[in-house]
């Protein structure tokens, strides 16, 4: 039997332009750079109880870099 | 101002200095949405169009290839030859070595030490007007806080401000219409940086033009009128910008009871309504000129003419915010576009955010209630940035 399912959050580097939004609505999934450019912290595992959270920072944000998706 | 002919058609003969879209310009863009979704003006020289629905703000947005930031301001006459102030006027591939130097300057910890300053700041110039039981939240309390703000930063004398909106308004209200008082704007600004430098010799602070200062781009420091393009253009895009998102917010509040006293008691939901005031208020529109050929949305462009890119219409488009007419503070997804999209995203989109943010929070804490005073004018900007001008509240 399969655990269960986890999600994982991911930033496309080329078209974040450091809007800063999912820093912002969840600063336990991801970190900035000196530049303002996002990436997911670690391995952009979300734990249960930020999915929410990071649901949020992937329809926050403008430029449509943050993604999730199944941890495989 | 000279008078301006009124408009015929908005589809055919729009123009943003207009008494009717400064005043209230939602209903035109919905208007337009509906029935010529990027219209087209030849009030300005070369022709200019205006996209009013999100996709089309966004593909132009991205798309440096047809469209320049060389001119970023739509005017009567252009500008010959263009006036550079590196990197909001620049394209690929100059663009990127001229942003990346400002960057660190503006990232969230940088602008995070800044917060307690900008916190006792609201708090005096709400001291200076509390006892009176009214204000001018435009002009006692909003504009203040960016040039104040801006000021500290570069290391400057915090009066210096009222010098900075001054010029603000040349470049950018009067500039309209007026090219000359973009000169003078520009020439006073330059004087005044080049005397700062001068009289700096060598010296280095922990200030934002020492920080420009000692900036390397491969190996070389930034040419002094480079150097002094960026610093104008700090000045420019940092103060009317974020003077009109905190008038306009609490232009919101004055004039939306239910709203205000739910945010006066719920602190939490000061997230959602700021990014909700930054969407249905966005303050900046820019422009950008068409350099090829091409269509978008099946309108042809011709290279030479100017298009209108405004993010305030984009963010009220109802096909990308469900109730996009309406502030609802809070609106948990927002994707809107008040710092632009692409390459060319608001330096200081932290700042502002900082700012607006604290000088909600400190208004509200000490000012939970108040109305437009009922006698007075609310007057707005026109042109590239909208807020309130004047807006006399009183106190409960």
């Amino acid at each position: 039997m399969s655990g269960p399912i986890r999600l994982k959050v991911q930033v496309a580097a080329e078209r974040c332009q450091g809007h800063n939004r999912c820093y912002s609505i969840a600063p336990e999934l991801f970190e900035i750079d000196d530049y303002g450019n996002a990436r997911a912290k670690g391995d952009g595992v979300v734990p249960p109880e930020l999915e929410e959270k990071a649901r949020l920072a992937v329809k926050n944000c403008p430029e449509h870099a943050v993604r999730l998706s199944q941890k495989t | 101002m000279s008078a301006r002919r009124p408009v015929s058609d908005w589809a055919t003969d729009w123009d943003h200095t207009d008494p009717t879209w400064i005043e209230n310009p939602f209903p035109i863009w919905d208007d337009l949405r509906k029935r010529c979704p990027i219209a087209h003006s030849e009030r300005f020289e070369d022709g200019a169009h205006f996209p009013s629905r999100y996709a089309d703000v966004r593909e132009i947005s991205y798309d440096t290839e047809h469209f320049s930031s060389r001119r970023v301001i739509v005017r009567e006459k252009k500008f010959h030859p263009v006036m550079p102030s590196p990197p909001i006027t620049s394209d690929p591939p100059e663009h990127r070595p001229a942003r990346m130097p400002l960057l660190p300057a503006f990232n969230p910890k940088a602008i995070e030490k800044l917060t307690p300053d900008t916190r006792a700041l609201c708090n005096r110039l709400i001291d200076g007007f509390l006892a009176k039981g009214k204000c001018d939240a435009a002009t006692d309390y909003a504009q203040h806080i960016p040039t104040r703000v801006i000021a500290r930063m570069l290391g400057m004398d915090e009066e210096d401000g009222d010098r900075y909106r001054r010029w603000i308004k040349m470049a950018l209200e009067e500039g309209i219409h007026d090219n000359d008082k973009v000169m003078q704007s520009l020439k006073e600004m330059t004087i005044y940086f080049s005397e700062e430098l001068k009289k700096r010799g060598t010296q280095s602070g922990d200030d934002l033009i020492s920080f420009m200062r000692n900036q390397r781009i491969d190996g070389q420091p930034l040419p002094p009128d480079k150097l002094i393009g960026t610093l104008r253009l700090l000045l420019i895009a940092g103060i009317d910008t974020t003077w009109s998102a905190i008038g306009a917010s609490l232009w919101h509040l004055a004039t939306h009871d239910e709203d205000r006293r739910r945010l006066a008691a719920d602190p939490s939901l000061m997230d959602t309504a700021v990014e909700e005031f930054l969407r249905a208020y966005a303050p900046v529109t820019m422009a950008r000129e068409v350099i090829k050929d091409v269509t978008i949305n099946g309108c042809p462009m011709k290279p030479g003419s100017m298009v209108l890119l405004s993010f305030p219409a984009a963010n009220r488009d109802p096909e990308m915010f469900p109730d996009a007419d309406k502030v609802r503070i809070d609106r948990a997804e927002n994707r809107h576009a008040a710092f632009g999209l692409g390459i060319h995203r608001c330096v200081g989109s932290n700042l502002a955010r900082m700012e607006l943010r604290v000088a909600l929070e400190e208004w509200l804490k000490r000012i939970p209630e108040f109305r437009l005073e009922p006698s007075a004018r609310v007057t707005w900007s026109e042109g590239t940035v909208r807020g309130p001008r004047q807006l006399p509240v009183v106190f409960a």
